[in-house]
């Protein structure tokens, strides 16, 4: 059986963001790039997924800044390929990203057809779409997002899914695999892997290029300017020590009759 | 006197049954001894030859001297004079041996002879004295944890055999040689009990004893090696190959959990543990729920020791161990420091957590601590832009060490730079060195977490890559000695980063400027106060004095808590616990025990810290111990800033 | 801009959500704003009965089918990418909780054009309009256009007031007959209620709320410790709810719950969009956080820059003081 997992990499929001000289985007200088949170719980449940099934893990991602790391890790963590696309333009965004790969991905030895794809089912940069969606979209796949738990029954073909809804409420979906699930979250956090291995990884090498193929005939949403957003208010800070400002907290708290 | 082997027993001579049994026993012996030393070979190689007079004296202060058992001072006299007792008896069983299963030699028995005789029968006596204290200790009032197996009692017996048989003897050899007693008083008195017996049934007492005696020091000798006094015969090899290094960390592995896996050094703890109880006793994980026993832990590696021994078992020790246990240890050292037999407690703890991390079977707070660390270099998370934000708005320039030279390069540590509550003590220190004109720097966003805890918690590759770029942060600055504020970053600096220069700790440099002059104190009233002494600082680094030393320079009276200096009690922060829950136990937390011991103090209102981590523990068990009316917790550099006076402080 | 606006209502379980009537205020001001007539698509199975409450909209374009019932994106987006072929639509605004996530993901695809996500406010004037999203976890607004053609519009929570959407004489309803492809890839087979806990956190008039920055599971309890001393309980964000500090029924946010206290502490809470639509309109909101640029200082009333389980402890003590 074979698991496609899709990640990607974004802005690490630890870092203090800024705004460009040019007013519109964001600025390079002390910026980093993290793996996109839910991309990792996507790799946990196809690595979970993996042991129960005697599955083989085939990881892609796009270049960005940092990626090799996060793709070594994939692989000291259990994944058997590393699949890096590179040749996609800066800032291309979610529908370029998804068509370029839909395009690219069936030209790669192996990896298409997939049992099943895993993804994030958000980031924080999409701001033009999603790529699990689109992506499944392209290449024809049924699609659900918002997925915490996957079961896969290879025989059926099938995969047995339960939905995020408000409120805690589950949804539970059958699909018909090949299928691209887009994950919110898994079973279980993301294990962790010694940097030992990771080095490991690291020093055996072994990431395949391959050079994106299409994305044309989209494109990605200009925006005319970026800034730090004006809050609607802002709350009135309260100073001094945890003692002095509970202190503070609590008259307010009894001056409207909350005590 | 008769002979005793060449006297008939049954009409047969004597040396035929002594043969008999001594080929049994020391074949007994031998093939367990074998079976053993195979077992332990089975581990991996770890160098313990190097700087032999170094450990040539060890043995002489703690195999010979008892050094370690004098924590009791009763039980370390008795312990002591049991000890020589049975090494004289050693060497006087040797010698008759020798001389019994060879007649023909031209030699007299030991007994026979004056200068061995006499001082036995000394010894004999303070023995019984002793063993009879030991015996009202071990079963009366039986300190916590010590083992009192029927194995320990056995021993008890035999060895009481034996003082009774070699004293009773000699008592009857005064009598067979009719009342002659030169160089034998106790010889003598005793047979002055026995005087009613004629000379042949005294000689016949004589040799019933002598049978006694030998039959059951060969019994003994067959039977050590599957006792727990397997400790008497090993424990004098695990004092000459402890370790020299303070640090005590595992060679490089991939950890342990089978036996093969650790290095035979870890193994022969099994067999040098005498099971007294010890390091059970000193230990806080223990202390707050048994979750740890660092004495189980040693009995788990004897017993994979003895089933590899009997040609059986793969056990695991991670699940015989458990993994809670083996995430309790807070690293204080305490174990290692009291154990008389210089067992190594901690290095297992290590090996076993090293496996753990490689089987990612790790808690998700350290593993999400883990991860923010390996990204961005600090324990907390945070982006490294915001380690020097403390130094701000403190009115002068912080030199930065990456770019000009300094005398001394402050390497400030994560808490120290990113908590709240330590920061302001941070801040405190830099204005005392800029007030003493004290040429110091930092390295700002260069500094990594120095990396001690990651390497208690197993994370050794984590480690290695932080103390290269911390080291490599270091070699491009210019500086005469590093100063920390921080005992865990001072160990690890100090220690085991290879580093040839002075390393110091702010309470040393404090004491230097006070004492010179440089910070000068108008010491006010003269308080009482306690001072904890860090794990890191003190049993690690062997500095109890400066801090004392600084604080009564202060003019404050320094009142001592009973667990203090290397018996110091730990907080509880150490080894990783910081980023880890509370173990389920119940009990109070070392940190609460901590607390309490130093309110009890008379006359004390403030207990004084030199570390951050204890700072943050001890004030957080203050709020939960409901202690915060009756004890503050403050940093020795709070004490002297208060002593330089108010104006001179308003200048920062 | 060419085409009507379009808002899709958001039917589950038989209700029309309160994100649904914040998109119809938003799309009511967008129509206006372009000339264009405000209809609202209703998809599902026997339910024109809810397009009674959808009087803000000029009229309701009803699809009724079986492969709707539930709302699946995967049929959705097919019904919704036939419709909007034929009537090409200026804007689909669709609101974006959990139902209609999916739908938010494929309709672009299926329709080939490109969708603006995040979106917070959007204007129209002089035939164009211009939206403002959020990125970056909220550290980022962008202001941008979309060009020609049909654009699909993500609409955050708390865009509009819900009361502005609602009201209005029941609209004309258009009964509509798409020719779409239902697939049978992905099938609905029933929903699980979460287990009942002893607290239903949106019944409480006090949450003390925590996040990724409480740093760990032990200190949860100096959470309880202050929601005890008000009289409240604890909930959290979905990090500490992912981490399994705190049971899925105590998560506020997105996949959680909207709450509406008389006071909201948030601990640790960086304030990022999915959390702060659950709580934005508690009355009071104390927001503790070590950074001080966290998007939660915005929506909070007051906020305190120090170590988050430090607040609460003194807080619990400060509180349970008062009350004596």
């Amino acid at each position: 059986m074979k698991i496609l997992v899709l990640m990607k990499m974004v802005p690490d929001i630890v870092e203090e963001l800024e705004v460009a000289a040019d007013g519109r985007s964001l600025d390079q200088e002390y910026l980093r790039f993290i793996v996109n949170e839910r991309d990792e719980y996507a790799l946990e449940q196809a690595l979970l997924l993996k042991d129960r099934l005697q599955a083989t893990v085939v990881v892609v991602a796009p270049e960005a800044p940092e990626v090799d790391d996060v793709l070594f890790t994939a692989r000291a963590k259990g994944a058997d390929r590393l699949i890096k696309v590179v040749g996609l333009p800066a800032g291309a965004g979610a529908r370029v990203t998804a068509t370029a790969l839909a395009a690219t991905l069936p030209g790669v030895d192996g990896v298409l057809p997939a049992d099943l794809v895993l993804s994030g089912c958000q980031s924080i940069d999409d701001l033009d779409g999603f790529v699990a969606p689109l992506l499944a979209a392209a290449l024809g796949l049924p699609y659900l997002g918002l997925v915490s738990r996957v079961a896969v029954d290879a025989e059926g073909g099938k995969a047995l899914l339960s939905k995020e809804y408000a409120g805690g409420v589950m949804g539970r979906f059958e699909l018909s695999l090949p299928a691209l699930v887009g994950i919110q979250g898994c079973e279980k956090p993301p294990r962790y892997v010694p940097v030992a291995k990771v080095r490991a990884a690291i020093a055996a090498g072994g990431i395949e290029e391959v050079a994106a193929a299409g994305g044309a005939g989209v494109a990605p949403l200009e925006i005319a300017a970026m800034a730090k957003p004006e809050a609607a208010g802002h709350a009135e800070m309260l100073e001094g020590s945890a003692r002095d400002v509970a202190e503070k907290v609590a008259d307010i708290l009894a001056a409207r009759g909350l005590l | 006197m008769p002979d005793p082997t060449t006297s008939s027993l049954f009409g047969v001579p004597g040396w035929v049954f002594l043969w008999l049994f001594a080929l049994v026993a020391l074949a007994l012996f031998g093939w367990r001894a074998y079976r053993l030393v195979k077992a332990v070979s089975r581990g991996r190689a770890e160098p313990r030859w190097d700087h032999l007079p170094r450990r040539l004296w060890t043995m002489v202060a703690n195999v010979g001297g008892q050094r370690r058992m004098f924590d009791n001072p009763g039980i370390g006299l008795a312990h002591l004079v049991i000890f020589w007792t049975f090494v004289f008896y050693a060497f006087s069983f040797a010698w008759n041996l020798l001389r019994g299963l060879f007649p023909l030699l031209p030699i007299p028995y030991a007994d026979e002879v004056a200068w061995v005789s006499f001082p036995m029968e000394l010894l004999t006596v303070a023995a019984i004295v002793a063993m009879a204290g030991a015996a009202v200790r071990r079963y009366f009032f039986t300190p916590p944890r010590l083992e009192r197996s029927r194995d320990a009692t056995l021993i008890l017996i035999l060895i009481s055999v034996l003082l009774v048989t070699f004293l009773v003897g000699q008592g009857a050899k005064v009598v067979a040689e009719d009342g002659v007693a030169s160089w034998s008083p106790i010889g003598g008195l005793i047979g002055g009990w026995l005087d009613g017996l004629s000379a042949s049934a005294a000689a016949d007492l004589f040799l019933a004893m002598w049978w006694l005696h030998m039959v059951t020091v060969l019994a003994f000798l067959a039977y050590l090696l599957y006792s727990k006094h397997l400790h008497l015969l090993a424990s004098p090899f695990s004092v000459f190959a402890a370790s020299l290094e303070t640090g005590g960390m595992p060679p490089p592995s991939e950890g342990a959990a089978q036996l093969e896996e650790f290095t035979w050094r870890e193994l022969y703890n099994g067999l040098a543990c005498a099971e007294c109880g010890r390091c059970d006793r000193a230990c806080p994980a223990f202390a707050s729920g048994e979750v740890l026993s660092p004495k189980d832990l040693i009995h788990e590696i004897k017993l994979a020791v003895l089933d590899a021994a009997r040609g059986d078992g793969h056990r695991d020790l991670i699940s015989t161990v458990g993994a809670e246990a083996i995430w309790a240890c807070t690293t204080c050292r305490a174990c290692m420091d009291r154990c008389p037999v210089f067992n190594e407690h901690i290095p297992l703890i290590v090996q076993m957590r090293r496996q753990l991390m490689i089987r990612g079977e790790v808690g998700t707070g350290v593993q999400d601590m883990l991860t923010g660390l390996t990204r961005y270099g600090n324990s907390f998370g945070q982006s490294p832009r915001n380690r020097a934000k403390w130094a701000r708005d403190l009115g002068f320039e912080v030199k930065d060490a990456r770019r000009e030279p300094v005398d001394y390069l402050w390497f400030v540590g994560d808490y120290a730079s990113f908590d709240p509550r330590v920061q302001e003590i941070t801040r405190a220190v830099a204005r005392l060195f800029h007030h003493a004109g004290l040429d110091f720097g930092i390295l700002a966003e260069g500094e990594q977490n120095a990396g001690n805890d990651v390497r208690r918690l197993g994370e050794e590759g984590l480690f290695e890559m932080l103390r290269d770029k911390n080291l490599a942060a270091l070699a491009s600055a210019e500086y005469r000695a590093i100063v920390t504020t921080d005992p865990h970053t001072y160990h690890v600096l100090k220690n085991e980063y290879g580093l040839n220069g002075r390393v110091v700790h702010y309470t040393e440099v404090l004491g230097d400027l006070v004492a010179s002059g440089r910070l000068p104190v108008s010491p006010n009233g003269g308080g009482r106060v306690t001072y904890h002494d860090p794990c890191y600082l003190g049993r690690y680094g062997g500095i109890y004095e400066p801090p004392r030393r600084l604080l009564r320079a202060l003019g404050l009276q320094v009142a001592e808590m009973p667990r203090n200096r290397s018996s110091a009690f730990c907080c509880g922060a150490g080894g990783g616990r910081i980023w880890m829950e509370d173990a389920p136990g119940g009990a109070e937390r070392p940190a609460e025990s901590r607390v309490r011991e130093a309110a009890a103090l008379k006359g004390v209102g403030t207990m004084v810290v030199a570390c951050p981590k204890d700072l943050v523990m001890f004030r957080d068990a203050l709020k939960t111990t409901g202690l915060e009316g009756a004890l503050a917790v403050r940093d020795i550099v709070e004490l002297v800033e208060d002593a330089i006076g108010a104006t001179q402080r308003s200048e920062a | 801009m060419a085409g009507n606006v379009w808002v899709v209502a958001e039917q589950w379980k038989g209700s029309v959500s309160d994100a649904t009537y914040e998109a119809l205020a938003l799309g009511r001001d967008l129509a206006e704003g372009l000339g264009a007539r405000l209809e609202a698509v209703l998809l599902g199975q026997g339910v024109r009965a809810l397009a009674d409450s959808l009087g803000r909209a000029d009229a309701v374009l009803y699809v009724d089918h079986p492969a709707l019932a539930e709302g699946t994106g995967e049929q959705t987006s097919r019904a919704l990418a036939a419709l909007a072929a034929e009537r090409s639509p200026a804007l689909i605004l669709v609101p974006t909780t959990n139902v209609s996530w999916d739908l938010l993901g494929l309709l672009p695809a299926r329709l080939g054009v490109p969708l603006v996500n995040f979106c917070r406010q959007a204007t129209a004037s002089g035939g164009a309009v211009e939206f403002s999203s959020l990125l970056y976890g909220g550290k980022m607004a962008a202001t941008l256009t979309a060009g020609d053609g049909t654009v699909v519009v993500a609409v955050l929570p708390g865009v509009r007031p819900a009361e502005a959407g609602k009201g209005g004489p029941p609209p004309q309803v258009e009964e509509v007959a798409v020719a779409f492809e239902a697939g049978d890839g992905v099938r609905w087979l029933e929903y699980e209620e979460p287990e009942a806990g002893d607290v239903d956190i949106t019944q409480q008039e006090f949450l003390v709320a925590v996040g990724r920055g409480i740093s760990n599971e032990a200190n949860v309890e100096v959470a309880e410790e202050l929601a005890a001393a008000l009289g409240g309980a604890v909930c959290g964000s979905r990090p500490v709810i992912d981490q399994g500090w705190l049971p899925l029924v105590r998560q506020v946010g997105k996949s959680g719950v909207t709450v509406k206290p008389r006071l909201y502490v948030a601990a640790g809470i960086s304030g990022a969009p999915e959390h702060v639509e659950g709580m934005k309109d508690a009355e009071l909101i104390v927001a503790v956080n070590t950074d001080p640029g966290a998007p939660i200082f915005s929506v909070a009333h007051y906020g305190i820059v120090e170590d988050a389980t430090d607040v609460l402890e003194a807080l619990a003590e400060a509180v349970s003081k008062r009350k004596g």
